[in-house]
């Protein structure tokens, strides 16, 4: 057991982790995206908040949710660390460093645009998570969902931050099946397109909520201002 | 076009791995364009020791792209802006006349400058001898075909038996990580009957000296692969990382 904990420390190691707990996150996305998706059903937000009150009251559910903060705080402190051990390796920077030439920005910036996430993600908590499980708010979270982006700064800050989630997405996706191992010259493009797509969805799906709330299309914002849910 | 250009030389020089460097300028009036860019370095030397100064020191053996001793960061660019290509091999017709062409030593933890241009790769040699080789027994050479090997593993094992050490990889890295060059010699024996003994110790040790030499970890970037002269595929990244788990998670 210590011997293959010990795996865990070297760089490959350290790359391991990202992988592991970045596409483990990544199925949390799509969970998280299809929960959203109920605040569509133009039912006053019923089946949004009830979908929420399943999920606090399954023990299961609860459970994971532990190992959820665990992957977002593991990946976020194994970043940090791996960014910060990378920037020791190169003491003396290049005068002249043209790496545009061969490498994409966000493949370089993966530590900016995680930090940035990471920010957004505070703060995304602070709004629906805390004040909800723990604050016990008496609206529901379909209502503070709608009012919340009828600021034009918070939606913003949303779109933003899926766009830059998205960003994020596009270099990791694929480069967590390079790291546990899945790559070959035959995988290489279909999972970078896979990747794209991944992103695609997610920053497509998740930003569209502030915009269509904000904006309320299709009278969704007000189908749950309205109701008495 | 014509057959010679002027150019200004912007140099990176450090006495020894001690004292700081700085950049000096050099004018290089009528280049030849069918020099390769190691001669334009000899022509510039010529001068300075005519002139009574102190030659630029840099890397060079084979001048045929095949011994990895050439470095520089040349514009940017490990080796300079041609794809696949080491600095030796590099001519002066792919600059343009009147161009300031800066030139800067390997950077990165692992690769100490000795003096101007020159860096200390010793890092690689650590990891090589942590697990760079095979058993062999002594006595006389085995029949040629005794060991078959499939012609897609030879192949492949060959093609990473292309890296030449130069360190390209580590310079052009965000990361200065090694992981280019450690993963071609751990893909190269790997896919050999003959490198099995060793199979799951070599990947261990390898990736230790690695971390022990102040190399960084591979984030996955693929400037590597774009800028190795010998174009080495980081597939084998993945080799090593399927390597490393395997022997990670199965015990002595
Ligand atoms: S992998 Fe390529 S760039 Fe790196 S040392 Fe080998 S030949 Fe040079
Ligand atoms: S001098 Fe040998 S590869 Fe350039």
């Amino acid at each position: 057991m210590i011997a293959s904990l010990r795996m865990f420390y070297t760089s490959v190691g350290r790359k391991l982790v990202m992988a592991l707990t970045g596409l483990f996150l990544c199925v949390f996305l799509l969970e998280h995206l299809y929960g959203n998706l109920q605040l569509y059903k133009m039912d006053g937000g019923k089946a949004f908040n009830e979908y929420g009150d399943f999920l606090v009251g399954n023990i299961i559910i609860r459970t994971v949710e532990f190992a959820l903060f665990g992957g977002i705080l593991l990946h976020a402190l194994d970043g940090l660390y791996l960014t910060w051990r990378n920037r020791q390796a190169r003491p003396v920077r290049y005068a002249v460093n043209r790496q545009a030439k061969n490498s994409t920005w966000f493949s370089r910036n993966m530590g900016l645009t995680g930090s940035i996430i990471l920010v957004f993600l505070v703060v995304h908590l602070r709004t629906f998570f805390v004040t909800h499980r723990f604050l016990g708010a008496d609206t529901s979270m379909a209502h503070d969902v709608a009012e919340a982006f009828q600021s034009n700064i918070y939606a913003a800050l949303y779109v933003v931050a899926m766009m830059l989630l998205g960003a994020h997405l596009n270099h990791g996706f694929q480069s967590a099946f390079q790291t546990i191992g899945w790559n070959n010259k035959k995988y290489a493009q279909p999972l970078r397109t896979a990747g794209t797509l991944f992103a695609l969805l997610v920053t497509i799906g998740f930003a569209s909520f502030p915009i269509v709330f904000y904006f309320d299309l299709f009278g969704v914002a007000s189908n749950i201002l309205q109701s008495s849910y | 076009m014509s057959d010679s250009i002027n150019l200004k030389l912007k140099i990176w020089r450090q006495r020894n791995h001690k004292e700081a460097g700085h950049f000096e300028m050099y004018d290089m009036p009528g280049v030849s364009t069918h020099m390769s860019f190691l001669e334009m370095m000899d022509v510039l030397n010529d001068r300075l020791i005519r002139e009574g100064k102190d030659p630029v020191a840099f890397d060079h053996d084979c001048r045929e792209g095949i011994c990895g001793m050439c470095s520089m960061y040349i514009n940017g660019r490990a080796h300079g802006p041609l794809k696949g290509t080491t600095t030796c091999q590099l001519h002066m017709r792919h600059f343009s006349d009147g161009e300031t062409v800066t030139i800067e030593p390997w950077r990165a933890a692992a690769f100490p400058v000795i003096k101007d241009l020159v860096v200390d790769r010793t890092s690689f040699d650590k990891i090589i001898a942590a697990g760079g080789y095979i058993s062999v027994n002594t006595g006389n050479a085995t029949d040629a075909n005794s060991l078959p090997v499939e012609k897609a593993k030879s192949d492949e094992a060959f093609d990473a038996a292309a890296c030449i050490g130069c360190g390209a990889c580590v310079a052009t890295c965000k990361n200065a990580s090694g992981m280019l060059f450690l993963s071609a010699k751990v893909s190269h024996l790997a896919l050999l009957p003959q490198g099995e003994p060793e199979r799951r110790e070599r990947v261990l040790r390898m990736i230790d000296a690695h971390d022990e030499s102040g190399l960084g970890a591979c984030t996955n970037t693929g400037a590597c692969e774009a800028e190795c002269p010998k174009e080495i595929s980081i597939s084998h990244i993945a080799r090593l990382n399927r390597e490393y788990l395997r022997a990670g998670m199965t015990g002595e």
